[in-house]
């Protein structure tokens, strides 16, 4: 009991100061679906948004899409575009929107809005089948977009 | 899509003929959709075509099916002096094939309670009014092993549940929630079974999402699963809070899934992955 108590507390100070130079979910500015500035202080790596991209409690793009350039991704899904090339169709801020919340640029997509905190019905305690406690987080957090938005960039025809 | 190698968009073409006891039996596993799904598509499909080749397989000769253990189970315990007076469901119903036919009409209104009932409701009733006993857990193994017996004895019947008069209500319930987009992920049963049918989700072959072969063997699982368990997974996965099992909510839906497969056969016990 008590020590759900602290770390409600807890959660509560960390919810209070958010990282300086970070952009609350909330406070993230669409324009016809792009974000231009970036949502957190330091560049996105590529590197990193190839793991999250692919890793299943993260992005988990790939169960939706295909990357040609992501060859050992084992079983894509063929639900969404193919990510070839999408540097070319889209600008960098584009993209950034796009995975912040698709539904901004795409109306109704089935694709997730990764960047997103409330709007939701029945939001549950990650894959637990459980009520959300609390405030809920977003599916990635600032950093992870931008290291995403760094690897989409390079995909290039 | 030339990348991803093994992706078919579409339901296998096959048929299913099953090697039973009483002789070979052809299920209907494709079939023109019921009326109320005709804006919407033109054929249902089992989810039996949307698995691999020895998946299926299993399902086409009893001797293969895993699921038939728990069938034998359930007959042990159709037969056995459990209520508090010592009886059994044999001692009021006779054999298990007194149930034929239920499994395909299932779930309906109760014309005197004006309830929804799922099979597992009828069952409930008899265990805690007629034989005196604790309601078997929903989702419990003597509860799905029942399930498994019970629906067996309709198997090669054509589902066929009622969504007018008193089931109306139910079902316009049950439809809202098949549309409803749930959880963080905001994704409704229709954008999975509906909208991305035949696609895949990662490794996942997308069915319609149909409950004619429910409860079904899972091999995932190594057990029986039944259709309310199988909605708790579905809507677990879109990161939201579930339902629970039994709950008004999943009953309404489970009617209107069962709607959208009017038509095809009642598998009995199903094998899927
Ligand atoms: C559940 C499915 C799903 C997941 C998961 C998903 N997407 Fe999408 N995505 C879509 C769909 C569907 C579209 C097509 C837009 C539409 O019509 O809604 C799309 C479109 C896009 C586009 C635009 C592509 C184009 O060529 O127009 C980009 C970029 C994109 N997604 C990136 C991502 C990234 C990055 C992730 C993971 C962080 C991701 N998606 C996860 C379903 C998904
Ligand atoms: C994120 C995608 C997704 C959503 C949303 C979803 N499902 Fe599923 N469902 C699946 C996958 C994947 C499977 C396993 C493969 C298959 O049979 O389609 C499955 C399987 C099923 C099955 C088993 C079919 C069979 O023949 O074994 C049923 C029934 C079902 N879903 C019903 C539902 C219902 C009802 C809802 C909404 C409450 C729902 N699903 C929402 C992805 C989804
Ligand atoms: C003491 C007698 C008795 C016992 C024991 C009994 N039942 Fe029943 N059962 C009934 C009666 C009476 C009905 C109601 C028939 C009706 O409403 O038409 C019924 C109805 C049912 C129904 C719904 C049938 C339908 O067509 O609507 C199912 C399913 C069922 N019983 C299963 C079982 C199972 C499984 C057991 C054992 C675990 C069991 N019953 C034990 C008397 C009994």
């Amino acid at each position: 009991m008590t020590r759900r108590l602290w770390s409600a507390a807890l959660a509560a100070l960390c919810a209070a100061t958010p990282v300086a130079s970070e952009t609350a979910p909330k406070d993230v500015a669409f324009h016809e679906g792009a974000v231009e500035a970036p949502l957190s202080g330091a560049p996105g790596n590529p590197e990193a948004g190839v793991t999250v991209m692919t890793t299943n409690a993260l992005g988990n793009c790939v169960a939706c899409h295909t990357v040609a350039a992501l060859p050992d991704v084992q079983f894509p899904g063929n639900i969404a575009p193919a990510l070839d090339g999408v540097a070319d169709r889209y600008s960098e801020a584009q993209l950034r929107g796009i995975v912040a919340n698709a539904k901004m640029t795409f109306e109704g997509s089935f694709m997730p809005a990764f960047y997103k905190t409330d709007g939701f019905i029945r939001p549950g305690d990650g894959f637990t089948g459980k009520a959300a406690e609390g405030e809920l987080p977003p599916i990635l957090n600032a950093q992870q977009i931008e290291d995403v938005v760094a690897y989409l960039t390079t995909l290039k025809e | 899509l030339a990348l991803t190698g093994m992706a078919s968009a579409d339901p296998v073409e096959d048929t299913l003929t099953v090697e039973t006891d009483d002789g070979p039996l052809t299920l209907t596993t494709m079939t023109s959709a019921p009326d109320h799904l005709t804006d919407t598509m033109d054929t249902i499909w089992s989810g039996w075509h949307y698995r691999e080749d020895d998946t299926r397989d299993m399902e086409r000769d009893d001797f293969d099916n895993p699921g038939m253990v728990f069938v034998d189970r359930a007959i042990d315990s159709w037969n056995a002096p459990q209520g508090v007076k010592g009886e059994s469901c044999a001692g009021c119903h006779e054999g298990p094939e007194s149930m034929a036919g239920l499994r395909a009409v299932l779930p309906r209104v109760d014309p005197e309670s004006g309830k929804l009932m799922l099979m597992e409701d009828h069952i409930n009733s008899c265990v805690t009014e007629r034989m005196g006993l604790e309601a078997w857990k929903l989702t419990g193994d003597e509860m799905k092993d029942m399930l498994a017996l019970i629906s067996l004895q309709s198997r090669g019947q054509p589902v066929n549940v009622a969504i007018d008069g008193a089931a109306a209500p139910f079902w316009e319930k049950g439809k809202e929630i098949y549309y409803t987009r749930f959880g963080q992920l905001e994704m409704s049963c229709a954008n999975c079974h509906e909208d991305n049918q035949g696609m895949m989700i990662r490794a996942d072959h997308l069915s319609q999402g149909q409950i004619n072969g429910f409860p079904t063997y899972r091999l995932k699982d190594a057990g029986l699963l039944s259709s309310q368990q199988r909605f708790i997974g579905c809507v677990r996965d879109t990161r939201a809070e579930t339902f629970k099992a039994g709950s008004d909510e999943f009953k309404a839906l489970e009617l209107y899934v069962a709607s959208r497969g009017n038509g095809l056969s009642v598998e009995g016990v199903s094998v899927r992955h």
